[in-house]
């Protein structure tokens, strides 16, 4: 719900990223996301389209998202199952003692350089 | 920064990529820290209110300062959006509020809060309070610097919202289950939802409240006057 706020930030961080390393044109942004942080990727990818246009570092580069898969892990019989499919209860022992393991992570990743440098 | 070169077959050329690895929320978190800091070194108490839009922000918040502007120097900052506090009904109750510039976001950041601390006009405060963006999903994800995080929930709203929203209650001090004069309407159990905050945060103190007439909100009042005077 917050995804033009989000690429505000991601657009700084490249930026600053940029100028340390003499960038003058970027082709491509990665991201790694977790299936369940509160982020759409195809609703980030149509602010990203939006926003980077307005920056000519940015003008070329197209953003990927590489996904995290979410897993939930259980206190009771120790076993890791896929959170977007059995929610909080194991589906192995039925327990609701169980927490999430990965998969609410945002991270800017890499950038990928077009210029000569 | 790791910087690898890797070489595109079909361009023949090299293009660089430098690594970065870095959490989108990391450079907030950096800010929101450094004021917290500075907010320690001068005294003042911020406390981040949060909560999804109606629920009773600015009711509560009328409330508290009520309670507490004879013991403590209060100041407000208004985040939401669809605020219909009245700056007059604030000044009445001798105490100073500024609106916050969220262009429209869906959530307060440190350097809005900041910007919203420069703002007030008054420098000597015991007690800040921010009403963030009515929204129960992202001000969770962003730290605003405050000491203290405190949430409304309120009885309409269901006393499953724990499950569904659990960052948003692991990151609060405080939940205060507000209207409770309409319990008996509503299918909300009292008992069920404090079980449901406890699996999300055992820490969290619960006050239930009724904004509305008052009762309740000393409990929530003298929690707040406990963390701000020994601040
Ligand atoms: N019945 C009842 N209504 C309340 C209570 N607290 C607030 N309200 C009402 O809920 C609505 C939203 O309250 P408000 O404080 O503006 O919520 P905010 O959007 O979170 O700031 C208003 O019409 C309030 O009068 C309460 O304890 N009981
Ligand atoms: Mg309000
Ligand atoms: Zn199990
Ligand atoms: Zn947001």
């Amino acid at each position: 719900m917050h995804e033009l706020s989000v690429v505000f930030y991601i657009i700084d961080e490249v930026k600053a990223v940029a100028a340390a390393n003499d960038v003058s044109e970027i082709s491509k942004v990665t991201l790694q996301l977790g299936e369940v942080s509160s982020v759409i990727p195809s609703y980030l990818k149509d602010c990203w389209k939006w926003a980077s246009a307005k920056h000519r570092l940015l003008e070329k580069a197209e953003l990927e998202i590489e996904p995290i898969r979410a897993l939930t892990y259980c206190d009771d019989c120790g076993k890791i199952y896929h959170t977007l499919r059995f929610g909080k209860t194991c589906p192995n022992c039925g327990s609701g003692h169980t927490w999430l393991k990965q998969g609410q992570e945002f991270l800017i990743k890499e950038i990928e350089c077009s210029d000569s440098n | 920064m790791y910087v690898r070169r890797v070489r595109r077959e079909m361009e023949e050329k090299h293009v660089r990529v430098i690594e970065i690895k870095k959490s989108v929320f990391e450079n907030n978190d950096r800010e929101a820290d450094k004021l917290r800091q500075e907010l320690r070194g001068k005294g003042i108490f911020l406390l981040n209110l949060m909560s999804s839009p109606g629920a009773g922000k600015t009711t509560t918040l009328m409330r508290t300062i009520e309670a507490l502007r004879g013991r403590f120097r209060i100041a407000v900052m208004e985040a939401d959006i669809d605020s219909d506090i009245d700056a007059k009904k604030i000044a009445a109750l001798g105490v100073e509020a500024v609106q916050l510039h969220t262009g429209g976001m869906c959530h307060l950041d440190a350097g809005m809060t900041r910007q919203g601390i420069e703002e007030l006009a008054s420098k000597d405060i015991d007690i800040a309070i921010l009403e963030n963006v009515g929204n129960l999903v992202c001000p969770a994800e962003f730290d605003t610097g405050a000491a203290g995080n405190a949430m409304i929930l309120s009885v309409p709203e269901g006393d499953d919202k724990p499950l569904k929203y659990p960052l948003m209650f692991q990151v609060c001090d405080v939940v205060l289950i507000n209207k409770t004069d309409v319990l008996p309407y509503f299918d909300f159990d009292l008992e069920k939802c404090r079980e449901n905050i406890a699996k999300r945060n055992p820490k969290a103190k619960v006050f239930p409240i009724c904004a509305k007439t008052g009762e309740g909100i000393e409990a929530w009042t003298e929690w707040l006057a406990q963390q701000a005077g020994s601040f």
